[in-house]
């Protein structure tokens, strides 16, 4: 056992230099790239590209139209619009660098579908009524999270009814303990004996799939690397879902106490009641906002070392060398520390939404 | 401020694909998985609980094989005891008998000595008395033997003969 979580250890502390080392060499094309564009630029007279890192991070960080694998090889993904001129359009995002940025009346501008009049000009009325499907990067991540679980977890689940009594094997029992966990440590902790199983599958859901997602991120190289619980949008959701049940299963106890606080003088709850209603809303959008903001904190402290590699070796080719040792020592550890915020913000999110289901449903008692 | 927008397309995408998730994990992994885990738990329960109620078994069926046993210890001290006072009273009852048969035995004997004694005194006084017979036949045939001595007897015997 001990040798296995030696050599568990071993494993992982080479895969996280792996990391570390791609990450490096895909900041080398990305820098490449720049400095073609910025040859380009010279010899029509511009003055030379500096590195921006903000730029870089941003792009890393940010949803795309396509998926970014290295150097100028990149999958475009398909892009849905829906107009209400034009009705649904469905298309690769290939296509907006074939046919001189301008495709079906819509164009890319920084990573953004704009609607195009004829001459090429952007039509902002038209813009502003788009509606944009389109699988994305992190939309395209989504899915790729969501077949690993249902596989990961189908499987486990067979390997559950196949043999019955057993003792569990392989994905089984590294799964396990983490169910158990959720359910033991999260749900029957938060919700109570009674009432936990019926928010369970939420909350496993909930969990792996924010675990899952973060781990994803932390791989530099397709099929991973989106930065998806680090998107308002998703955590928005995920948040929304959370304030929805936890809405939806308050009883008369709950509401009594956001509305009326028992025992609390009228005067008094004319300064309480609009804070306990806020409080229902302020604790999912907490939710998200934590969630999204260490996720976010997380690429971003990785792409900003690796990016110092490159500000350094801008002043100087044996100082951006120096620098990439120190970087690289500070991502691997940055990565252990993500890998620890990978599951530590899946636990936290669920254990909270665990806890706003369990004060939803919390049982009328006497107060002292 | 694009990082904090939310895009419409992706919170689309999100809700549908994590809808579509919860509702086929909830049907196909996370209730078989968490049924099995539930019976295995009560299985194990229920065994530890049934090792437990063996254990006490066992104590107890110790306890009461240790009380059985002491039991018979007792039983055993208690029949032979008994057997051993059998004996004695058997013992001491045969003797009593063998005292009384040798007694009886002794007495009887005694008295047939006695019988047998009488008997033969009987015999010899019989013997005796015709042996008696005989001589005084004999002693008779010779007195008598002569007319004179006849006579003269009967002179003796009329002389005895008093007259009165």
């Amino acid at each position: 056992m001990a040798r296995d979580i030696k050599r568990f250890g071993r494993i992982t502390f080479i895969l996280m230099l792996c990391v570390a080392a791609i990450f490096s060499v895909r900041i080398l094309f990305a820098q490449e790239n720049k400095a073609e564009t910025a040859g380009q630029k010279e010899s029509s007279g511009n003055k030379e590209e500096k590195f921006n890192a903000g730029e870089l991070i941003i792009e890393h960080i940010s949803d795309a139209h396509e998926w970014h694998i290295a150097g100028h090889l990149a999958i475009p993904l398909p892009v849905i619009v829906y107009s209400p001129e034009k009705g649904i359009s469905c298309f690769s995002s290939a296509r907006f660098e074939e046919g001189k940025g301008n495709y079906k009346g819509y164009a890319m501008e920084h990573g953004h579908i704009r609607a195009v009049r004829e001459d090429g000009s952007i039509d902002e009325p038209a813009t502003a009524g788009l509606i944009d499907f389109s699988i994305t990067k992190n939309v395209a991540s989504i899915f790729i999270t969501i077949l690993l679980m249902l596989w990961i977890f189908i499987s486990v689940a067979k390997a559950y009814t196949r043999n019955p009594g057993k003792a569990p094997r392989g994905m089984q029992s590294l799964m396990e303990p983490l169910i158990i966990f959720v359910r033991d440590e999260i749900a029957k902790s938060a919700i109570g004996e009674k009432k936990y199983k019926r928010y369970l599958p939420f909350l496993l859901t909930v969990f792996f799939f924010i675990w899952i997602n973060n781990l994803l991120g932390l791989v530099p190289i397709a099929p991973g690397g989106a930065n998806v619980t680090g998107n308002i949008a998703v955590s928005m959701t995920l948040a929304a879902l959370v304030l929805i049940i936890t809405l939806f299963s308050g009883n008369s106890n709950y509401w009594r106490h956001i509305v009326a606080m028992p025992g609390v003088p009228a005067g008094v709850l004319v300064l309480l009641t609009p804070i306990e209603i806020i409080g229902v809303f302020l604790k999912p959008f907490v939710l998200m906002i934590r969630l999204f903001a260490n996720i976010l904190a997380g690429h971003i402290i990785a792409l900003s070392f690796f990016s110092l590699i490159f500000i350094f070796a801008e002043m100087n080719y044996a100082l951006g060398y120096g620098v990439s040792l120190l970087s690289v020592a500070f991502t691997v550890f940055m990565g252990f520390l993500e890998l620890l915020v990978a599951f530590l913000q899946a636990y936290v999110f669920t254990l909270l939404s665990a806890m706003y289901f369990g004060a939803a449903t919390e049982e009328h008692h006497e107060h002292h | 401020m694009e990082l904090v927008t939310p895009a419409i397309g992706l919170v689309f995408w999100m809700c549908l694909t994590f809808g579509i998730i919860l509702f086929i994990l909830k049907k196909f992994a996370w209730k078989p998985i968490l049924k099995m885990l539930e019976e295995r738990e009560t299985s194990i329960q229920s065994a530890l609980d049934a090792a437990k109620k063996a254990k006490e078994e066992m104590t107890s069926l110790q306890a009461s094989n240790e009380k059985i046993l002491q039991e018979a210890r007792v039983e055993r001290d208690r029949i032979l005891k008994e057997a051993r006072e059998t004996k004695d009273s058997i013992i001491a009852k045969a003797k009593s008998t063998a005292g009384k048969e040798a007694e009886r035995l002794v007495a009887s004997a005694r008295e047939n000595i006695q019988n047998e004694k009488m008997a033969a005194i009987t015999e010899l006084k019989n013997q005796v008395a015709s042996l008696s017979i005989q001589i005084a036949e004999k002693i008779l045939k010779t007195e008598l033997s002569s007319d004179d001595k006849q006579k003269a007897l009967v002179k003796t015997l009329l002389d005895d003969v008093s007259l009165n």
